[in-house]
């Protein structure tokens, strides 16, 4: 605050101020951020405000009531659909970030002129489009499917497996194939920022290799661990196309509900406070693993 | 120490090469059963055909799907990268108050699930008694497109420096000339970047397409509606191995306008050092 103390100065001269600098710098965002507030804020209220309201049938009653939140956070359906699409969205992001580290550490610290040749080769497998990945898996995963047959084939087992497809299992191992890249960019990008030359000093400070990578090339690298974590992380537990292809009744995921309520059950209210409890606590979630992850790097330092 | 690194640097590239198997695999049956006789996607192959790729040819909901999937790409990266040079140019070019906030609202799409911006536009519509088209769709796309738009758009912007728009003025050049002679051709490679990101997510996002689309459905839409019937699912791998080769083709050539650019700019960077 840089005005902190002083007395709150009338509205004319708080404009002026601004310098001109400011004011070019504000008419020229704002066209974008005022486009930002009419299709995403304005409508995101919008979606507050019916998950207080109620609908009978087609007539909405507009007295405030918490009953929708009360409904979606102890029906046992939306419960265990909640937990289930967060314990699935925290695995994803968990095993996808994990798995995907050490491909970027090796694009960016040993790619040499290869690097952007790697980055393609990363990228190609994501331009088939999201359905036809998901699909993929639901022919690998199936009864008859690539990985039954192959299994057989190879002597491992003699009778097919039947729990592959239809499980959230089959949603997890679908989700982390298709958000592999998005975790692979953030924490290459981080990578490539790190100063070499402190990877020098440390050395000839006497680190070896091993503490050195965890006193200086996993903390700095943090931001993109922590970024890949949140951009695999918050749209997978909205995601409903994986479930309702692979999941069957047992991987169902808490959108296949609220899509339900804005269809066939056309219930607004009940899907606007689902869909606003599955945000709040999806925030929560990634806001407990962004510091859970600070804390883990202040105590290897 | 050098046989810890030498340790270090020879499963990197075993695993990296088992990571790349991983993310191929399931993405090479497509093309291997879109040619394959039978419709049911089981190896053994019972043989080679082209018939599935026959049968997309005469298809009108496709060739309309894929038109409108085409109109709602296009308009979307257009307008995404419009307001992303708007913004990139704000934040990198000035200091301001409420700068920060500003783009954090900008950037919130990224973090929100897309489900949420499906609904809450899908009830503004109702709200205001709109029907459901394709315009909604490219609002809602322009939405989810803009921080990646703004990100490749603030990278490119950052490394300009202003003073080249100072000298071409100071030595009489119009706005307008300095516009289209000095910053856009400086800027263009993140422009094209934007574009084709932009239109890439577009072309793949189906959830806000599936709620506001209505009756003009796009190309996963399509696909979606085709996904139900078993017997069609060797036409909808033939149509997924077309779109990865279109894709890639995109691809290289963006790489290709991408080094050149490079290329360029390493070029004049020379001249000026």
């Amino acid at each position: 605050m840089p005005f902190a103390g002083t007395r709150p100065p009338a509205r004319r001269p708080r404009w002026k101020r601004l310098d001109p600098e400011e004011v070019r710098g504000i008419r020229l965002l704002s066209p974008t951020f005022l486009y930002t507030l009419a299709f995403l804020v304005g409508p995101v209220l919008l979606v507050v405000a019916y998950s207080f309201w109620t609908q009978t049938y087609l007539t909405f009653d507009h007295t405030f009531t918490l009953e929708n939140y009360r409904v979606a956070l102890t029906e046992p359906i939306y419960r265990d659909l909640l937990m289930r699409s967060l314990y699935i969205s925290f695995i994803v992001s968990l095993v996808t970030v994990i798995f995907a580290y050490p491909i970027a550490y090796y694009i960016s610290f040993h790619g040499g002129s290869r690097k952007s040749l790697l980055l393609f080769l990363i990228t190609i497998p994501f331009w088939t489009g999201y359905l036809l990945r998901v699909m993929a898996w639901k022919v690998i995963l199936g009864y008859k499917g690539v990985l039954n047959t192959g299994l057989i084939g190879l002597g491992i087992v003699d009778k097919p497996l039947e729990s592959l497809l239809f499980s959230s299992t089959a949603v997890i191992i679908t989700l982390i194939h298709a958000w592999a890249v998005f975790a692979i960019l953030p924490i290459y990008v981080s990578l490539e920022k790190l100063d070499r030359s402190l990877l020098e000093a440390a050395t000839d400070l006497g680190d070896g290799p091993v503490r050195r990578f965890l006193r200086v090339t996993l903390p700095l690298s943090m931001p993109g661990i922590i970024g890949a974590l949140l951009i695999v992380m918050i749209p997978t537990v909205g995601d409903f196309v994986t479930p309702k292809l692979v999941g069957g009744t047992e991987g169902q995921m808490i959108a296949n509900a609220i899509q339900i309520q804005f269809g066939k059950a056309s219930n607004w209210p009940l899907g606007s406070a689902l869909t606003i409890t599955t945000m709040m606590i999806v925030t929560l979630m990634a806001g407990a693993s962004v510091l859970v992850l600070r804390s883990l790097v202040r105590w290897m330092r | 120490m050098t046989l810890l690194r030498k340790a270090g640097a020879s499963w990197l590239p075993i695993y990296a090469g088992l990571y790349l198997l991983f993310l191929y695999l399931p993405v090479l049956l497509l093309p291997v059963f879109s040619v394959n006789a039978s419709a049911i996607p089981v190896f053994p192959l019972k043989g080679l055909t082209f018939d599935w790729y026959r049968s997309l040819a005469g298809n009108d909901a496709l060739i309309n799907a894929l038109w409108n999937s085409l109109l709602v790409g296009v308009a979307s990266a257009l307008l995404a990268t419009v307001l992303g040079i708007c913004a990139a140019r704000a934040i990198t070019r000035y200091r301001f108050r409420g700068r920060r906030p500003m783009t954090a609202v900008i950037m919130a799409p990224l973090f929100l699930p897309e489900i949420i911006i499906a609904i809450s536009l899908l009830m503004v519509a109702m709200q205001l008694g709109l029907g459901l088209s394709l315009i909604l769709v490219i609002f809602g796309h322009v939405l989810i497109c803009l921080p990646y738009s703004a990100t490749v758009l603030i990278s490119g912007f950052e490394g300009f420096d202003p003073s080249f728009e100072e000298a071409s003025a100071d030595l009489g050049e119009t706005a307008f000339g300095t516009l289209t002679r000095v910053t856009l051709p400086i800027l263009m490679p993140a422009i094209i970047s934007s574009l084709l990101v932009s239109f890439t997510i577009s072309l793949d996002e189906f959830i806000i397409a599936f709620f506001l689309s209505g009756s003009e459905p796009t190309l996963p839409i399509y696909i979606w509606g085709q996904l139900r019937f078993p017997a069609k699912l060797p036409g909808v791998l033939a149509l997924g191995t077309l779109m990865l080769l279109a894709s890639l083709l995109l691809l290289t050539f963006a790489e290709m306008l991408r080094r050149r650019a490079a290329k360029r700019t390493q070029l004049d960077g020379g001249f000026h050092a």
